[in-house]
């Protein structure tokens, strides 16, 4: 697996699409800025909703509880999953009961966190992705690059392409309406045959154990109303705790996503129709792990609307896949790590420290300070390069002893050409500055 | 008023011009000022990579240099939001403070003999703007202000003009600039471009690692375009 930085590289050398890509995320998140402007309240309405998410993750255990019997009293069957195994085999179990062997599946990351769609293959049971951008993801095998847009990698030519392969689409051509109509035609069918439709859920309501779903494509109700069996899987911070709150959480998501003021459809699911059976999967799979700890607990506040990816300027000129995980961008740098150590010790790394993500962000999560404290975690979990740790120590004594400062600093400055060199990764593109005769305070001592 | 000048160690080694500015303009504005010569570096090199848990020595430098005063200034946003964000020191912590911060709110500096007949773009560095918020910033909702460019409208003849995206990140970002080699070039080649487009003659800011990154790439392209701390024109004859 390529690390943030290799992948990135790759990404770069393509400048032209890299530049389009950073337009177009840069395009949303100027589309993100006026509808937040708009809106005298807007940082009130910031505050409000990250007291809501404190709250209710200071009561989790609470609130979920509270959430089960009242879904449970609404005819909704309960499931709890303590991690991505526990929460694929329930499931499974769920389908294989039903008998079918292929389904349909509106956009839910918690899915790709579980790696559900491969899973549920190698059981012989075929996902149908609904969304758009999913369905055009998953014809080329690829993840997401976006938890949002997740296609937003790849342009109209692409999708024709894919869709030439895949729909037979007449080839060469890139038309978006006539495309989306073809993916439509493909789509009707399967809505009409699946039995089972799997949804994701944004939001879960204690006070009255119902759940909305979120979509701009109406894909995840087309589903769910058709099939006989509706299984809504979600991560256990997705709870609020009344209705009333629902409204600050609604205005926030879509402003902060795509600039809508409102997503197309805001779904509520209560309770299955007449002869209809819904299931919703509870998952943890580390998110109590990360609420036990006060440096990151604040991150479960997170209501995936990807606001930090279109605003952060790394995720923008390295697309989504170079950070090889399911979430990418800044949130998915701090959630990572939290799965799995060491393979995602890169991805703290793959920020300026800038901060804007922070600032964007609808529930405040103070994203660049979790960064650095991963950054400080996995170092001192021994996940730092050998000549990295070297490097640090050495400069660490360095700077800790005067003397050897200023000894080290003139010999920089009298040998620094010897830095223009290849094996320099600043060099690569960029002059080094051009040391003086000098230094400041060997100035200051003449003064 | 007795201030410490604290000069950060790439500054005080690569670009002593920003030091000796600083020096000066906060001696014009009547300011005793003394550099602690024992200093060294605030440690950011080794906390933002990951290894705050070495920099107890360079900490204890930094204190000894540096308790004494009430006042600690630094030409650098980013230096400075780290001392104030990471010192263990309270006492430092609460007497740092960024040098247009320090003219702003503590000196509230109204006027300068200063002139730069030129055509600047301003560069808002991160941890200025969004850590010790020398600006407000393009994400939020807020009144708009800077700091910065309250203080170049006091100089004469100087002409400021903002890149098309008023505060995006230029790509420095400490070891990353190095270890992420081809997203920080690209994204300090998108920053430069803008302030290009705007054809301005300096790219201006307050934080020199920015305009260090900023330079290696101006050099390479062979641009005309110059790079320089806000107090060398602050600072301007």
């Amino acid at each position: 697996m390529l690390s943030h930085s290799e992948a990135s590289e790759n990404f770069i050398a393509d400048a032209e699409r890299t530049d389009w890509h950073d337009e177009t995320l840069w395009f949303v998140r100027a589309k993100r800025d006026k509808a937040s402007k708009v809106l005298p309240e807007w940082e009130a309405l910031r505050e409000h909703a990250s007291q809501v998410k404190d709250h209710t993750l200071a009561n989790l255990g609470e609130y979920l509880v509270a959430f089960e019997a009242k879904a449970n009293a609404n005819g909704i069957h309960v499931h709890w999953a303590a991690d991505a195994a526990e929460h694929n085999a329930i499931v499974h179990k769920i389908i294989a009961d039903q008998g079918s062997k292929i389904l349909v599946k509106s956009k839910s990351m918690l899915t790709e966190e579980c790696h559900l769609n491969d899973y549920l293959a190698e059981k012989g049971i075929e996902v149908v992705d609904t969304d758009l951008g999913e369905r055009i993801v998953q014809f080329r095998n690829e993840a997401p690059s976006h938890i949002v847009l997740p296609a937003i990698h790849l342009k109209k030519e692409d999708v024709g392409e894919t869709f030439h392969k895949h729909l037979g689409t007449p080839k060469g051509n890139k038309d978006p309406q006539f495309l989306t109509e073809a993916a439509r035609q493909h789509l009707r069918g399967h809505f009409l045959a699946s039995e089972v439709a799997i949804t994701g859920v944004n939001f879960a309501i204690a006070e009255t154990g119902e759940f909305v779903v979120c979509t701009n494509e109406g894909n995840a109700d087309m589903g769910a109303h058709l099939a006989k069996v509706h299984i809504a899987c979600m991560g256990i911070e997705k709870i609020i705790p009344k209705r009333a709150d629902l409204a600050v959480f609604l205005r926030l998501l879509a402003r902060s996503a795509t600039g809508q003021l409102i997503t197309t459809y805001s779904s509520h699911f209560h309770k299955p129709r007449e002869g209809q059976e819904m299931h919703i999967v509870l998952l943890d799979n580390g998110r109590t792990r990360q609420l036990a700890d006060p440096k990151y607990k604040n991150s479960l506040k997170c209501i995936r609307c990807a606001a930090c990816f279109n605003t952060c300027p790394v995720y923008r000129r390295s697309g989504g896949h170079s950070y090889h995980q399911p979430v990418a961008g800044p949130i998915g740098s701090i959630l990572a790590p939290n799965i799995d150590k060491k393979a995602n010790a890169d991805l703290p790394f793959a920020s300026t420290l800038c901060g804007s993500c922070s600032n964007v962000c609808p529930v405040k999560i103070n994203i660049h300070e979790q960064l650095w404290f991963w950054r400080q975690d996995l170092m001192a979990a021994g996940l730092a390069p050998i000549g990295k740790s070297i490097g640090m120590k050495l400069m660490a004594y360095t700077l800790a002893h005067p003397a050897i400062y200023r000894l080290g600093g003139s010999l920089l400055r009298r040998f620094s050409g010897l830095l223009n060199s290849g094996l320099n990764p600043w060099y690569k593109q960029r002059e080094m500055p051009q040391a003086p005769k000098e230094s400041f305070q060997e100035w200051y001592k003449k003064r | 008023m007795r201030v410490a000048l604290f000069v950060p160690c790439y500054i005080d080694q690569f670009y002593p011009q920003v030091a000796v500015a600083s020096l000066e303009l906060l001696e014009k504005l009547g300011c005793e000022v003394i550099v602690p010569t024992d200093q060294t570096c605030c440690g950011q090199p080794m906390a933002n990579s990951g290894f705050a848990s070495s920099t107890e020595g360079c900490d204890a430098n930094f204190t000894q240099n540096f308790e004494g005063f009430d006042y600690i200034v630094g030409p650098s946003g980013s230096c400075v939001l780290h001392l104030k964000e990471h010192h263990p020191s309270e006492k430092i912590r609460n007497s740092v403070y960024e040098i247009c911060e320090f003219l702003t709110d503590v000196l509230k500096v109204s006027a300068l003999s200063a002139t730069f007949p030129h055509r600047v773009g301003l560069h808002q560095s991160c941890h200025g703007q969004r850590g010790l918020r020398l600006s407000s910033m393009s994400e939020r909702n807020e009144k708009p202000y800077s700091k910065l460019e309250d203080l170049l409208s006091l100089v004469n003849g100087v002409e400021v003009v903002m890149p098309e995206r008023e505060d995006e990140c230029c790509g420095f970002g400490g070891t990353f600039c190095v270890t992420e080699e081809a997203v920080s070039v690209k994204m300090g080649q998108d920053r430069i471009k803008e302030h290009a487009a705007n054809a301005v003659d300096y790219i201006v800011g307050a934080d020199t690692s920015c305009l260090m990154h900023m330079e290696g790439i101006l050099r390479r392209q062979g641009s005309k375009v110059q790079v320089k701390h806000i107090v060398e024109i602050l600072n301007h004859a």
